[in-house]
């Protein structure tokens, strides 16, 4: 019901008594005006010079120059009181004209120097009224309490598959679900756990598989470990990407929106990283280590109408060297910025300035040149031709800046630079144009980073442009696919050719100039997946409208090897062809021993699922998954047996597999059995089933005194004399040939 | 498995029937005209004419002397099969979307629409099986649903039950004589509608397919679901083979989202499961549409089709098929020989 002045009690009416007293203090309280809010727009300026009467005017307007930066001061609104001395006590009280104003003055004046002595200290009046006044901060120190030692779960505890197989991990994002399985090759995969919006937007793994990303409108969060529990945080508003450096160790996330600080602060970022869109984060004790506003792109031209070009962000924007021990930024055109980790102070305190610079990456792996003895990491960079110098690519030595090698190329349009995963090899696919602009032809400039001197081999003769390269992980052997046609956004994709390389051989050690295996033409092919462990590689048309072909290859095929071929170090076979309708994406898992090629729905709008292959491309499971977004191997770490270990494995292989092979056989027996004698107990329990309702069913009939088939005696009995045989006789022609009979 | 393609209807098929010899089939489309069809060579035997709107279902009787048919005209026709004459007219208010005759001939049901202010009906006919009689007017039984419209209906054994297949999932068993309704199970997925009921050879079991993409064997006692087969499509038909342990389920994507789709996305498959163990065992492909109806012949020997794409595609078994069996079936089958 409505309240209305009928209910409220009459004054007049007796029983209301006056003299009652009424606790009113609770919304006193409440509804007290604060008058100190009147205060907000007081700051007070700390550590100003001592100044007389006849200096204070001058002091003030020195002030007012600063401090009318922020918002407007009048120069009777800055209060500086004189002692009894007539000196002032080093401070000032300024009134700005709204709150705000006084708040971004406390941001943005607090620690400016005035001269070489004085550093100015702006607080709000009001703060100090709250932290300043006696009392309201405890004078003595206690130290805070250490919270108790807990024992954190293993975060690595998974490598230890518990069926003792080996077995690897994936993590699926379907639907609003995340899910991670374990891989059973033909079989259902075993779920090991299951979560409704886990994540807001995708999910990621660590790249060595410690961590599972989710990502959230508040931020990051990191789980692991055998019960999944988060692992840790990082407060950064509306992320958007996630990138962590290869040791684990860092972790970027970038935001299309500036972070703003609010009023009260913000749990794990400061003041200063208010406006800014990276943020550089330490794993381990989930601080923020330094944050970057987005790099001022420079315009790339006006296209033809006159819009300014559009550049697409680069991502990751800040690249690891291999070690985790450096992060660097590439400002486009101009430099490249070197941050030492986990200090994140630039390198000598410099920028390295490099004029039009269009690309840069880190070597993957720590690099050993030959005679260079100390440490060392190394990127690549590239800068197209300005005026009549011509376009280069070099190699940088950190923290040196010592440029190793360089090397000038003419007529190029693009380049591309692949490092090879143990940074023995560099190649610098290099796009050139002919004099007169119309035709595009691709080189290859394979930079041999471990031998001495940094030799460059070019291989030349592709005409076609490359659109596609690939190094064999941890070999030297790579594949190109390439078109005869640039590009063009034309509903039917032009074919292309997939193309093989890999050194010749040689004798003694040493690798090699790179030969040209073998090409195949009329492809649609447009993606290249190598085995993390090479030798196997996967040739695929991703995001197609028209095919979906997955070729999988063997670089050094057990059979016969072809006569043209036996001065090369490959023997290439294709080992078996596929066909995925819809496929997206295709991924090794880390070990090599299988393919999971998915239908995104972001991509795809039907026929969501997975498919499983062996290295060999034997399908061993289909699965559609309804809104399947992302299928991920979790990734493995690095071994951490050595080379002789490793070596002694490879050794004994034989006798291992002999063992693996068995338990599988085992397994394999044991669940057709089980399968076997289900299906028995199935057939039992129908036979049984039947035997009774047929049974059930005669009695029935009899009883109500039927025949047992319902209608036979309906159908009239016709006279077996009666039937006539009909019998039709076909003459056909065999073959028919005249002889004129001489 | 080669199929003999029959391109005798215009429009959609809406039922196919074998005659209980298995030589003959009958064909109804959204054409207007019935079919008739030798089941071994394809050759059309004749058609049936008289008909006014869409033809939604047709039954044979057990003697093959004459069919039933059902219409959008509101109408159930009787036909003398090797005449082609038209024998008997009943009226309805509404669409009749299903007749079947009882396992001795004596008496047909038809299931009529929910239209128009009229509540979903079943309603049960006698029937004289000879072409000369004078047929009853009368509808000698009618089962109002009240809640939700039955769609498919049929005859249990001994013509002691009608079970019907309604819109919202369920099945009912209703006592034949006097219309009382028994039972109601849910049997499908809430709101989904059941769009197929056809019987085992002795009536005691039958089978169910509906939207829900699954398909499910039923007993006639207590309702009880015996087996279920899970697809990944609507269903709009499913029949259980006699000789050998299968069903045959078939559907597709909507008829009304065809036009959107590829026929590889459609998934007009016939698709054949083992009956008792639930496992799929092979599809065969080749509509275009949809598959709206299965009927298998009552001896064993072929299945057929009809899709939305208009065909009749009729299949004649062949050895890989009767060869095929379970490893425990032979067991089993040897042992009761011992």
């Amino acid at each position: 019901m409505a309240p209305s002045f009928d209910h409220l009690p009459d004054p007049e009416e007796e029983d209301y008594d006056e003299d009652e007293e009424l606790d009113f203090s609770d919304l006193r309280e409440r509804y007290e005006v604060q008058l100190e809010q009147g205060l907000d727009t007081f700051v007070v300026i700390d550590g100003l010079p001592e100044v007389t009467e006849e200096t204070r005017p001058k002091l003030i307007k020195f002030l007012l120059r600063k401090l009318n930066g922020v918002g407007k001061v009048r120069e009777d609104s800055v209060h500086m009181p004189l002692g009894d001395d007539g000196k002032s006590h080093r401070f000032a009280f300024v009134e700005y004209a709204t709150p705000l104003e006084a708040a971004t003055a406390c941001k943005t004046l607090d620690g400016v120097s005035l001269d070489k002595k004085h550093k100015m200290e702006v607080n709000k009046l009001t703060d100090i009224e709250r932290y300043g006044r006696e009392g309201r901060i405890d004078e003595h120190y206690t130290p805070p309490k250490l919270e108790e030692f807990t024992e954190k779960e293993h975060l690595r505890s998974w490598l230890a598959d518990p069926s003792g197989r080996g077995r690897d991990q994936f993590a699926m994002y379907k639907d609003n679900n995340v899910l991670i399985d374990w891989n059973n090759e033909k079989d259902t995969p075993e779920t090991i756990v299951e979560r409704p919006n886990w994540t807001e937007s995708f999910i990621q793994w660590s790249p060595q598989g410690t961590f599972l990303t989710s990502v959230h409108a508040q931020g990051v969060q990191l789980w692991g470990g055998p019960s999944w529990l988060r692992q840790k945080r990082f407060a950064h508003p509306y992320v958007n990407l996630v990138d962590f450096s290869p040791g684990e160790k860092y972790l970027t996330t970038w935001s299309h929106r500036p972070i703003s600080i609010p009023e009260d602060g913000h749990p794990q970022l400061a003041a200063e990283d208010d406006g800014k869109h990276f943020v550089i984060w330490d794993i381990e004790t989930g601080k923020p280590l330094r944050s970057f506003p987005n790099a001022e792109v420079p315009s790339a031209g006006n296209d033809e109408a006159g819009n300014p070009i559009k550049r697409k962000m680069q991502w990751p924007a800040f690249k690891w060297s291999a070690d985790d021990k450096y992060v660097a930024r590439l400002t486009q055109g101009q430099s490249i910025s070197v941050y030492d980790l986990p200090t994140m102070l630039l390198v000598d305190k410099k920028v390295i300035k490099i004029e039009g610079v269009m690309e840069f990456e880190w070597a993957p792996a720590t690099p050993r040149r030959d005679g260079v003895k100390t440490y060392e990491q190394l990127f690549c960079y590239w800068t197209p031709e300005i005026g009549s110098n011509p376009a280069k690519v070099g190699l940088m030595s950190i923290p040196s800046k010592e440029v190793v090698r360089t090397l000038n190329l003419f007529s190029v349009t693009d380049a591309r630079l692949h490092w090879q995963s143990d940074a023995s090899y560099l190649c610098v696919k290099v796009d050139r144009h002919s004099k007169s602009k119309k035709s595009l032809a691709t080189s290859l400039e394979i930079f041999r980073v471990k031998e001495k001197g940094v030799p460059v081999e070019v291989v030349d003769g592709i005409k076609d442009t490359v659109v596609n390269f690939a190094w064999e992980p941890k070999g030297d052997r790579f594949v190109i696919i390439t078109t005869a046609e640039v590009a063009a956004p034309s509903a039917v994709p032009p074919k292309t050719s997939v193309a093989f390389y890999c050194p010749e051989k040689v004798k003694g050690a040493g690798v090699g100039n790179f030969k040209h295996i073998r090409t195949y033409d009329k492809k649609n092919s447009n993606a290249i997946y190598w085995s993390p462990k090479g030798r196997f590689v996967v040739v695929a048309t991703v995001s197609s409208q028209q095919s979906f072909e997955l070729e999988f290859y063997d670089m050094d095929f057990e059979g016969e090897k072809p006569e043209s071929d036996k001065d090369l170090t490959a023997n290439l076979q294709l080992m078996n062809t596929a066909e995925h309708y819809g496929v997206t994406d295709i991924e090794w898992d880390p070990t090599g021993r299988f393919v999971a090629t998915s239908s995104s729905v972001w991509k795809v709008p039907m026929e969501n699922g997975f498919h499983m292959y062996d290295f060999k491309g034997e399908q061993l499971r289909e699965e559609p998954v309804e809104k399947i977004k992302q299928f991920l191997w979790r990734p493995r770490p690095p071994t951490m047996l050595t080379k002789e270990e490793q070596k002694l494995v490879r050794k004994n292989l034989r006798e291992y597999s002999k063992v693996f092979e068995q338990e599988d056989a085992d397994r394999g027996a044991s669940a057709d059995l089980a399968v076997v004698e289900h299906r028995r107990r199935l057939l039992e329990e129908w036979m049984a089933w039947r035997h009774t309702v047929e049974q059930d069913l005669e009695d029935e009939r009899e009883a109500l005194g039927l025949p047992a088939d319902p209608v036979e005696h309906l159908i009239k009995k016709t006279d077996e004399s009666e039937d006539q045989v009909i019998e039709e006789i076909v003459e056909e022609i065999v073959e028919e040939t005249e002889e004129i009979v001489g | 498995m080669r199929p003999i393609l029959l391109q005798g209807h215009e429009r959609a098929l809406t039922q196919i029937r074998y005659n209980r010899d298995g030589d003959l089939i009958f064909s109804t489309a959204k054409d207007q005209h019935v079919c008739a069809w030798y089941a071994h060579n394809g050759e059309r035997l004749g058609t049936y004419h008289g008909h006014q709107g869409a033809l939604w279902t047709v039954d044979v009787d057990p003697t093959s002397t004459m069919i039933a048919t059902g219409a959008a005209d509101n109408t159930v026709k009787l036909w003398d099969i090797k005449s082609g004459k038209c024998l008997k007219t009943w009226d309805f208010d509404t669409a009749v979307k299903r007749v079947e005759f009882s396992e001795d001939g004596s008496r047909l049901l038809a299931v009529t629409e929910k239209r128009m202010g009229f509540l979903g009906t079943i309603v049960l006919l006698d029937i004289k099986l000879d072409v000369n009689a004078e047929q009853s007017s009368e509808k000698s039984l009618v089962i109002t649903c009240e809640e939700s419209k039955a769609t498919v209906a049929g005859w249990s054994f001994l013509s002691k039950y009608i079970i019907a297949g309604h819109e919202d999932g369920s099945v009912s068993k209703y006592n034949a004589k006097t219309g009382e309704q028994i039972d109601n199970v849910q049997i499908h997925e809430l709101d989904y509608s059941i769009t197929d009921i056809q019987w085992s050879q002795d009536r005691t079991y039958f089978i169910t397919a509906s939207k829900d993409k699954s398909a499910k064997i039923v007993n006639v006692d207590d309702l009880e679901i015996m087996k279920t087969y899970t697809t990944d499509t609507p269903l709009n038909s499913a029949c259980i083979t006699p000789k050998k342990d299968f069903v045959i389920l078939g559907g597709g994507q909507d008829a009304m989202g065809v036009t959107q789709t590829s026929a590889r996305q459609g998934k007009f498959e016939a698709r054949f499961y083992h009956k008792i163990f639930e496992e799929e065992i092979g599809r065969v492909r080749g509509h275009f549409g949809p598959l709206n109806t299965v009927a298998v012949d009552p001896q064993g020997r072929g299945y057929a089709s009809g899709g939305e794409d208009g065909y009749v595609r009729i299949h004649q078994f062949d050895k890989g098929y009767f060869d095929f069996t379970y490893e425990v079936e032979r067991q089993a089958k040897a042992a009761a020989q011992l």
